[in-house]
């Protein structure tokens, strides 16, 4: 990831270290495949029990539900691989954060368009007010905008074009739709916070790691390293 | 009887469709391994020898019954649709008792074999809307509320019926959470409920109640939300005050004391013009009291039902 974000500081050539790899790069692309089919897991049950008319007396519910649980489950992933990465020293985990970003991604348009389509069957002037009348929908939404850009931005062309520094600041609003996502599910339920809980304190411990790292690095500007 | 003569021609069920309902829900049965399940329910209808009441008998297709049992709102049993269907199998419904007490002038405590032969009992096709904008059609077995009431004389100073459900966190696990402040309780004013439409509950679809429908001994209020219709019932308390119902406590700006179905006062945080009957696509418009707006609205003139929600 480091070497995507050069500022022309470093060279475009493998480094020593890279070269000296191969079988770690294989071993990433592995996992990646691996990240990749298990992250489509959720979609194809969602898919396969629809299909067995096996989602239960209210379908649409539970599509809606096990959308929007899969989209904050990749969201907090996502932000969980910085911190624990500094935490761990596991550098390789960094590579896989766009990939787990994306799905979230993926899963926020599946649970959007349940929305759309299964819930609300494209009733603008209801899905309208929803938008401005009703508090979680307002904030799950907002989550939803947020993260269109950051999956647009997301490839290598759009951050070299971006430059390092406003790439990064562009996608610091990931922490934002984080905090809505969360917020939209806990303003969802009607009484049991157990789950919405889970995912505060998830989306809580990471951000408070990431504090305390970028604490720790002050000290020694030399080694703060883009991430 | 009054009820009677306001039914609306086009909510009479024809012969054809009455007879059609069984062949609606054997084929619905058939459909899948539910249906192997809940076979031999179907086959034992009439096991608790109810007659239907025309009077009471809304014509929509009545929701299967696999799907009545399989996503109930009953937290006692956990706060997942799924859970109590899961977690209500060994609950122990028998030796079960209701105490009637309060403000009456003959307090009792019936058995559940004396509530089984204290009034005919009725087939009763009523439409059920939960507060969360979800609806099914639902065939009940039981007989007016009032019944039972009469029997232990309320006196002139009674008011109020608080309902209150079993409270035993061994075979309801949901009750070691504080997701509610358990028991159950729920209330009504008297005359809701002393109105023929409030129905003490014991069975459905012919049968006694599943276990995660509030076996053995419920109420329904079918036009109300149903969270009012409680479940499990072992204690009914005539009072004086209004009583502050689990879900008032829970959340006063979200749940009122009244909880009629209505279209036009919103749950402060979801809309209630519109509901998904079970096992429908799309969505239809929430009727006015539930549709019952006929039989009951005369219960509330001249309230704000903005306020008394």
């Amino acid at each position: 990831m480091t070497q995507r974000f050069g500022h022309g500081m470093e060279p475009n050539i493998p480094s020593a270290r890279q070269r000296q790899q191969p079988k770690a790069n294989r071993a990433i692309v592995g996992f990646k495949i691996l990240i990749f089919v298990l992250a489509l897991v959720p979609m194809t049950r969602l898919l396969m029990n629809g299909y067995l008319d096996a989602l239960g007396a209210n379908p649409v519910e539970k599509i809606l539900h096990n959308t929007g649980f899969w989209t904050l489950s990749f969201l907090m992933i996502t932000l969980w691989v910085t911190p624990l990465r500094s935490v761990t020293g596991w550098t390789f985990i960094g590579r896989f954060r766009r990939m787990l970003g994306l799905f979230a991604f993926f899963y926020v348009v599946l649970h959007f368009l349940s929305y759309l389509v299964l819930d609300q069957f494209f009733d603008w002037p209801n899905i309208l007010k929803d938008i401005s009348k009703r508090p979680y929908i307002t904030v799950g939404f907002s989550a939803f905008l947020i993260l269109i850009p950051l999956a647009v931005t997301s490839t290598d062309g759009m951050m070299r074009r971006l430059g390092g520094k406003r790439w990064r600041g562009l996608h610091r609003w990931v922490y934002l739709a984080g905090f809505a996502g969360v917020v939209h599910f806990w303003w969802l339920v009607k009484k049991d916070i157990t789950e919405p809980s889970l995912f505060a304190i998830a989306f809580s411990v990471a951000m408070i790691v990431r504090v305390l790292m970028k604490v720790r690095k002050r000290p020694s500007p030399s080694l703060i390293i883009p991430h | 009887m009054r009820f009677n003569l306001n039914l609306k021609e086009c909510e009479v069920t024809s012969r054809a469709l009455w007879a059609s309902r069984r062949d609606f829900l054997r084929q619905t049965m058939t459909a899948g391994l539910g249906g192997w399940i809940a076979a031999p329910l179907v086959a034992k209808a009439g096991s608790l020898g109810a007659k239907p009441n025309p009077a009471f008998r809304v014509s929509d297709p009545t929701t299967p019954l696999e799907k009545v049992t399989t996503y109930n709102n009953f937290y006692e049993f956990g706060t997942s649709k799924e859970d109590p269907a899961q977690q209500a199998t060994d609950f122990k419904v028998r030796p079960w008792k209701v105490v009637v007490e309060g403000e009456v002038n003959k307090p009792q405590t019936f058995d559940l074999d004396d509530i089984l032969k204290l009034a005919p009992l009725e087939e009763r096709i009523y439409r059920l809307r939960c507060v969360e904008a979800w609806s099914m059609v639902i065939p009940w077995i039981g007989f007016p509320l009032k019944e039972l009431l009469n029997r232990v004389d309320p006196r002139g100073n009674a008011k109020f019926v608080e309902l209150i459900s079993l409270m035993d966190p061994d075979q309801m696990p949901g009750q070691k959470n504080a997701v509610l402040d358990w028991p159950y309780r729920e209330g009504l004013r008297l005359d809701e409920a002393m109105h023929p439409l409030t129905l003490l509950t014991v069975g459905l679809y012919g049968d006694v109640l599943p276990n995660q429908n509030g076996a053995p001994v419920r109420i329904v209020i079918p036009w109300k939300y149903g969270f009012k219709s409680v479940k499990s019932i072992v204690r009914i308390r005539l009072t004086e005050t209004m009583p502050v119902t689990s879900w008032m406590k829970a959340g006063p700006s979200e749940y009122g004391f009244y909880a009629n179905v209505n279209p036009a006062v919103d749950h402060p945080r979801w809309s209630q013009a519109k509901e998904r009957r079970i096992g429908d696509f799309l969505k239809r418009p929430t009727l006015p009291f539930n549709g019952y707006a006929d039989q009951v609205a005369s219960l509330y003139s001249g309230m704000d039902l903005t306020k008394n929600f």
